[in-house]
């Protein structure tokens, strides 16, 4: 049975029809169009699909779109502003943190998400938040180091 | 120069936005495809029912396709068909049986649920060591003692070297089951052309002309009638490169019900796709007093599962453990029996790596057990060992190009300073804290062409790559290759290549791959071959069209070409300030040809195509582990990388790529298992089962490159992809048996998970 559902994604609203059953991650792909997450295993561990609610990193697999109704979403189309990539996007990038990119949005929202909420995280805990996520390219080391760049930009 | 640069990748700006384009992300509203698929190992199907409303496919409808044999011409191969979905019995759990049809995912999962198999169960044989016993049942009729390939060489005089050695040194070596756990899962989707009467199928492959050939020999159609791209991939790491019995489902549906359709493997399914590693090695190697080895026994096991992958067999892992088994060392007596066994277990296909991981392990963990049995420095024995001149012919008559095997040893211990660890781990012994250094030193065969390919005798011959490159009228390049990279960031690195080719800037070349309607026949990108193949292609075709404009530019400044210098996008009198803009001479060839120079085609386009023999890269891992005695939890605390893969065209993408191997081979060393129950029922099927490592358990690995030159690659590259894999589980196994030596543990079995390192302590404590 479908029910209408206000989604707010990247400061957008998207009144969409969907079963209760769908989750915020097909929702987010299916409905509103933003293909940007990415579902690794749908069952809340690879991270891939973490987007920000009310500027919290969840993983949009393990939420249903009608838990998020009139929630502010943000998502990996959201982060650049316009030609202007965010400073994750672009520490990212210029320190080699992604290779196939297929859990790259998942790592920018996590690291922008943890980031903003407390912007002076030492290099234990950056690791610590890191963990939450898998990449299956990197072996880590540029994510970390792409995180860190833009810990200072962002401060 | 732009080779040699760390220029941060052209790739990167859309995966950075969001704006990437995977397969799901295409598949978006077409019709869904859900695989109904085994829960038994073995059994006989007895009968498919299904809920009225559905549409279901079963190996009855797709009676026209013939079963999928890929083929080896050797005496020694016994070829096993699979049908594309089951057929009468299912032979692995997680098979594809029927395969049901919706207008959405949610309702092709819901109505796959709902159909019902009503399969007999038969005892299935899944173990290694089970598969080989004389009662074990038989996975195929056809095929005794369930011996898919059991191939064998001796060398002459090898007995006697064997039996007249001072010392002989067993290692019985095993790797378990592994899955590549690509980030995004498989998948392809079909879109029906009904004007063209042709299929385009966007899939998640490493090698999109190869899939088309599959599929259109399976389907009887002409390769026109099918067009495959490959979009962005989401990690493929060689389980994309065989063929997905899914795949040609997909296209079949999409012709017969004229509409688009598409199939999206989950987690669950992915762990059932194709499988790794599964081998037991067992290794004597006869020394002679000096601690040189004379001579070593093989004894190769691989469990493949129940068929063969498409194209290149279940004997690419056997078959490349006999002939690269001795590795980097120097001897000339060799024995091996290498066997290829079929288990009801899931399909094996190369991952990265393949056999390499498990035969650097072995031969690795062979070294330093001879090094303790002699009182030899595990250091010591490797250098007494390695090959030192080049080119080399190793005892299987592969040559080894210029490398630098000793120096990357004698650089490690430099970097790790072994003699101060050595020191410690004796302060730490006596303070009950178990430190350990393991060292491993391999060759990595990469870039190999089509005379490496057809001693293996497949029905196909893989090897060259062939690039298309043409200035446009504007100046701006287009190559066009038949490699089809995956996060590799080929597109950054080819684009090195040609700007310094032509001096123009990296910016002013597109390269296009992944798609059989734009690129040239290749097969695309995998054992560690892109940049040398696909590389040199490039290089080749660039220097042609450099060729032809020095000729025009020549007419047109009225200087020698041997005068010419192509620099910042002019082509330049040497030593004068004379000079003509590169996109003057593009539009001159295509807009004045009533001004090219004589003979000289109008336009700029060239075709090369380059296939070489191959060529070896080089490492030596370090790993320094501790071990806790209690939980027999192994923590990695550095790691060390020595790499020499020739010339580094984008250090940056380089050490990515070093980078991620490790992590991998990390995995397979200590977490990564997929773990089957003896009725054949793969137990883990989700990433809280299967664990790859996250960052806590990947050490900051520190990398170090030297640079031999080597004439087996024109651009004096070699690959790399492979070998942080390759090289990384010896390491740590090593560093672990260094770590409990005083127990007298030795560790030779991957992964060492906690359960296993805790049992060998166990064992061990009770022994005292």
């Amino acid at each position: 049975m479908k029910t209408p559902v206000k989604l707010r994604v990247n400061g957008q609203a998207h009144e969409i029809f969907v079963e209760p059953r769908k989750t915020l991650a097909d929702a987010l792909r299916d409905d509103c169009g933003l293909t940007g997450t990415h579902l690794g295993c749908e069952h809340g561990v690879c991270g891939a699909c973490t987007v920000l609610l009310d500027g919290d990193p969840v993983r949009a697999c393990l939420m249903f779109a009608i838990q998020c109704q009139d929630m502010e979403i943000r998502t990996v189309e959201g982060l650049a502003d316009g030609e202007e990539l965010h400073p994750m996007q672009r520490a990212f990038w210029e320190k080699h943190g992604l290779q196939c990119g297929f859990c790259t949005p998942g790592f920018l929202m996590l690291a922008v998400g943890a980031l903003e909420r407390k912007p002076d995280m030492d290099e234990e805990e950056l690791k610590e938040m890191l963990s939450s996520n898998l990449c299956r390219c990197t072996g880590y080391q540029n994510i970390l180091a792409a995180v860190r760049a833009a810990q200072a930009e962002m401060q | 120069m732009w080779v040699g640069r760390r220029l941060r990748r052209v790739e990167d700006p859309s995966l950075l936005r969001g704006e990437g384009r995977f397969v799901a992300d295409v598949a978006r509203g077409c019709g869904a495809i859900r695989f109904v698929r085994s829960p038994f190992a073995r059994g006989r199907i007895l009968s498919i029912e299904a809920p009225e409303e559905a549409t279901v496919i079963t190996a009855d409808d797709l009676a026209e396709i013939p079963p999928v044999k890929p083929m080896l011409h050797r005496d020694d191969f016994i070829p096993v068909e699979q049908p594309i979905l089951a057929k009468e019995q299912v032979t692995y759990a997680g098979q594809p049986i029927a395969a049901v049809i919706a207008p959405t995912f949610e309702e092709a999962e819901d109505l796959a649920e709902m159909v019902f198999v009503d399969i007999e169960p038969l005892d299935p044989v899944v173990d290694l060591d089970h598969a080989l016993d004389e009662t074990a049942p038989l996975v195929h009729p056809h095929v005794p003692a369930n011996t898919v390939i059991d191939a064998s060489l001796t060398t002459p005089g090898f007995d006697a070297a064997f039996h007249g050695a001072a010392y002989h040194v067993e290692i019985d070596v095993r790797s378990r089951r592994e899955n590549a756990t690509p980030l995004e899962a498989r998948g392809s989707h079909a879109a029906f052309d009904p004007r063209e009467n042709r299929v385009t199928l966007t899939a998640s492959t490493q090698g999109p002309h190869m899939l088309r050939t599959a599929l259109a020999d399976l389907l009887g159609i002409p390769e026109s009638e099918l067009r495959v791209i490959a979009p962005d991939v989401g990690g493929a790491f060689g389980q994309k490169y065989s063929l997905a019995m899914e795949d040609v489902v997909t296209v079949w549906a999409a012709r017969r019900f004229r509409r688009d359709v598409a199939w999206i493997e989950d987690r669950r399914e992915n762990f059932a796709s194709f499988h790794s590693r599964d081998q037991r090695y067992i290794v004597t190697g006869a020394f002679d007093e000096s601690g040189k080895l004379r001579a070593m026994r093989a004894d190769v096991r691989c469990n493949v599962g129940a068929y063969s992958c498409y194209p290149v067999t279940c004997g690419v892992e056997p078959l490349m453990a006999m002939a690269e088994l001795p590795g980097p060392y120097d001897f000339r007596n060799y024995a091996v029996r290498s066997r290829a066994v079929a288990s009801n277990a899931c399909p094996i296909a190369p991952y990265r790596g393949v056999s390499r991981p498990v035969i650097t392990l072995t031969l690795e963990r062979l070294m330093d057990k001879a090094a303790a049995r002699m009182g030899i420095d595990p250091v010591e024995i490797r250098r007494r060992n390695l090959v030192r001149e080049f080119p080399y012919t190793s005892v299987t008559g592969l040559v080894y190009d210029q490398g630098s095997y000793v120096e990357s040893l004698d650089r490690s211990v430099q970097l790790v300073d072994l003699e101060r660890f050595r020191a410690d781990q004796r302060a730490a012994w006596e303070q009950g804290r178990y430190i350990g250094i393991g060292f491993s030193t391999f060759s990595e065969r990469t870039g190999y062409g089509t005379s490496a390919f057809a001693a293996r005798k497949m029905d196909i011959t893989l090897g060259y790559e062939t690039i298309d490159l043409a200035m446009d009228p504007s100046g701006s390049v287009e190559v066009r290759v038949g490699a089809s990279p995956h996060g590799q960031g080929l597109r950054t690195s080819l684009s090195q290549l040609v700007a310094d080719e032509l001096g123009i800037d990296p910016k002013d070349v597109r390269i296009v791959h992944g798609d059989t309607d734009r690129t040239p026949y290749g097969w695309g990108t995998f054992a560690s071959r892109s940049m040398v193949v696909s590389g040199g292609a490039t290089k080749l075709g660039a220097t042609e069209l450099r060729r032809r404009l020095a000729d025009i530019a020549s007419e047109t400044l009225e200087a020698a070409v041997d005068d010419l210098q192509f620099h910042e996008g002019k082509v330049l009198v040497r030593g004068t300030d004379v000079g003509v803009p590169i996109r003057d001479l593009a539009r001159l060839a295509y807009h004045r040809s009533d001004k090219l120079p004589p003979g000289e085609e109008p336009g700029l386009r060239v075709k090369a195509t380059y296939d070489p023999a191959g060529t070896f890269s080089n490492a030596c891992h370090v790993a320094l582990v501790e071990v806790d005695l209690e939980t027999g939890a192994v923590a990695v605390q550095r790691f060390v990388v020595v790499e020499d893969a020739g010339v580094l065209v984008n250090p940056m993408i380089a050490d990515g790529q070093v980078h991620g191997g490790v992590a991998q081979g990390i995995a397979s060393a200590l977490y990564e298992e997929l773990v089957y129950d003896s009725d054949g029922n793969l137990l883990t099927t989700s990433l809280m089962d299967y664990l790859p490592p996250t960052i806590a358990e990947v050490p900051l690995i520190e990398i170090d490159h030297l640079v031999s030159e080597s004439d087996a690659t024109i651009t004096g590259a070699k690959g790399l992809g492979e070998g942080g894999t390759i090289g990384a589980p010896a390491a740590i196994l090593n560093a672990i048996t260094n770590a409990l030596s005083p127990l007298g543990i030795e560790v030779n079995e991957t992964p060492a998970t906690p359960e296993r390192i805790q049992k060998l302590i166990r064992q061990a404590q009770g022994a005292l």
